[in-house]
């Protein structure tokens, strides 16, 4: 399992360059970002070098956030791979709130997702010969 | 038809003094016989019913409130026994709780002579359709101005609120000459008049209305003129005095006949509670002078408005009222209800996933209000999932619906967004152009 932050944004003009701005004063480093958003508000979800100072410097600028776990897997680059590994998790009954890639290191592509099951999402990964990270 | 009740409209100045004289007297007497809450505000300043003597003894008597009527609730302001009462109605309080208002059969007869009398200044006679389209129910719209158009003789249509498109045709076919509605609403209804190609005068036979409820301005009043060809008359009522038709105006205009031989008004300041001189603005106050069921002795109303003595073209001799250009209080008034903050606020402090800490946004859209509460989220409401915000919005959502009676647009912010303020009022912004 890996950690990332979630923000809440009101939608309001500059509030997620008002988020970035916040980390590069901190001098931590941004390594995935992605947003969900309706007209009203929107849910900043992000990777950075450094989530325990993240967190900090955020609620002190007055953003609302949280630190959330995600299960993090590296998929072989190979066509079909992610399908299969979704269908398996599916199969086993576990379900996806959201998810998103992330820069890791080497060729393989690496995936985040959140699940209400982590642990079995993980034995399904595992069974499935998958590279949790 | 000039007059409903000429001999009453149209008295002497020396004989509506002596026949309000001869009412306060009784009904001072009523009220102390007969509600617990006035005997003891008169016996706390040792003030007996003999010692009102007549109308310019009303200053001596004690205020009435809202609260009065809150804490009373629900039947405790009630003169009249169950046998004697016919109806009841009610208006929100602030505390969710609602104010009740109590009627005899002969104070619905009363209620129904003065709505009748606001219908024929708007031009009815016994040969009108009277297209009613206020709500019907716990509010005094829609009733009032229905047993109105019936007492006059005309003929009533309880449209009822909502459904435009049925409106327009109830209109169009039946061919009403009198509506009653709010202004905004009749705005509305011109507005879609003209997309169904209906046009006034050869498709829709209006030619006078009752508008109330809300607060309106002489330019809406010049635009409802215009578009539909009628005569726009104001009319103000309120349900803890009796409904629609305490005051209206006539076919000149110059502020609202008061139907002052049943309801007496004063003006006070708001400060002070003093009586103002004639003319000058200040929040409105209301004695009942032959009601039974419920009477109310120098009821504030919070409504901000100045009376006028001066004799009207028409031959009423009404003291007369100016529009309503506020309130003393912090109540809203949005589509026709009536909704106070604290309600709001009580609702938001009920729910963990808010914080009490919230901005209320009124305006006017296409002619219908629109109500926003912008509310902080608590610091640990935070979720990454979409759905869960969304939840919290929608229950809010569904909360003020059912809590205030009018749909809110529910608009979420982080913690530490609103502006801490001391007053009540820099909650609101009210960009409704009234005034
Ligand atoms: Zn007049």
């Amino acid at each position: 399992m890996i950690n990332q932050i979630a923000v809440f944004l009101e939608n309001r003009k500059g509030r997620i360059g008002d988020c970035c701005e916040v980390l590069k004063h901190a001098g931590v480093n941004l390594c995935s970002m992605s947003i969900a958003d309706t007209t009203d508000f929107g849910i900043l979800r992000m990777m950075t070098d450094d989530n325990d100072k993240a967190l900090f410097y955020l609620k002190a600028a007055g953003f609302m956030c949280a630190a959330v776990p995600l299960v993090a897997m590296q998929v072989p680059d190979k066509p079909g791979a992610l399908a299969d590994i979704l269908i398996a998790l599916d199969k086993a009954g576990v379900n996806i709130d959201y998810l998103y890639s992330f820069a890791g290191a080497g060729e393989n592509a690496h995936i985040g997702f959140k699940t209400n099951e982590p642990q079995k999402a993980e034995k399904v990964l595992t069974e499935a010969g998958v590279k949790i990270i | 038809m000039k007059y409903f009740q000429p001999e009453l409209e149209t008295m002497s100045a020396a004989d509506r003094r002596a026949l309000q004289s001869e009412r306060l007297v009784s009904t001072v007497k009523y009220v102390y016989e007969r509600q617990k809450p006035y005997r003891e505000k008169m016996d706390a300043i040792k003030l007996r019913p003999s010692d009102i003597k007549g109308i310019e003894d009303i200053w001596k008597l004690p205020y009435t409130q809202k609260s009065d009527l809150r804490n009373s609730y629900p039947f405790g302001m009630m003169a009249a026994t169950r046998k004697e009462l016919v109806r009841l109605h009610a208006s929100s309080a602030t505390t969710g709780k609602l104010t009740v208002s109590g009627y005899t059969k002969h104070d619905i007869d009363v209620w129904a002579d003065c709505a009748a009398r606001s219908l024929v200044m708007a031009g009815a006679d016994e040969e009108s359709i009277v297209h009613v389209c206020y709500g019907y129910g716990l509010f005094t719209g829609g009733l009032g101005m229905h047993y109105g158009a019936e007492k006059l003789g005309a003929i009533a249509v309880p449209a009822s609120a909502g459904n435009t498109q049925r409106q327009l045709q109830l209109l169009a076919d039946f061919g009403a000459d009198i509506i009653c509605c709010t202004p905004s609403y009749a705005i509305y209804l011109i507005e879609e008049m003209e997309k169904a190609g209906l046009k006034p005068g050869r498709d829709i036979k209006l030619k006078g209305g009752c508008f109330g409820a809300e607060a309106w301005t002489e330019e809406m009043r010049a635009e409802i003129e215009r578009r539909l060809g009628i005569r726009a008359c104001d009319i103000y009522g309120l349900s803890e005095i009796s409904g629609p038709g305490v005051s209206g105006d006539c076919e000149y205009k110059t502020g609202m006949h008061f139907q002052d031989d049943h309801y007496f008004p004063e003006i006070v300041d708001t400060e002070t509670l003093e009586p103002l001189p004639m003319g000058e603005r200040g929040e409105l106050v209301i004695t009942t002078l032959d009601r039974t069921g419920m009477p109310l002795i120098r009821y504030r109303t919070r409504d901000i408005a100045a009376l006028d003595d001066t004799p009207c073209p028409c031959g009423r001799t009404t003291i007369r009222m100016k529009r309503i250009t506020g309130r003393s209080d912090d109540m809203l008034i949005i589509r026709g209800v009536n909704v106070f903050p604290s309600q709001i606020e009580s609702i938001l402090l009920k729910d963990p996933y808010v914080q009490p800490h919230y901005h209320i946004n009124v305006d006017r859209v296409n002619n219908l209000d629109t109500l926003e509460i912008v509310v902080e989220l608590s610091p640990d409401a935070m979720s990454d999932t979409m759905s869960e915000i969304e939840a919290i919005r929608s229950r809010l959502s569904a909360e003020m619906a059912s809590g205030i009676s009018v749909t809110a647009k529910i608009t979420l912010v982080s913690p530490g967004t609103i502006e801490r303020s001391e007053g009540k009022s820099k909650r609101i912004t009210d960009r409704r152009k009234i005034k």
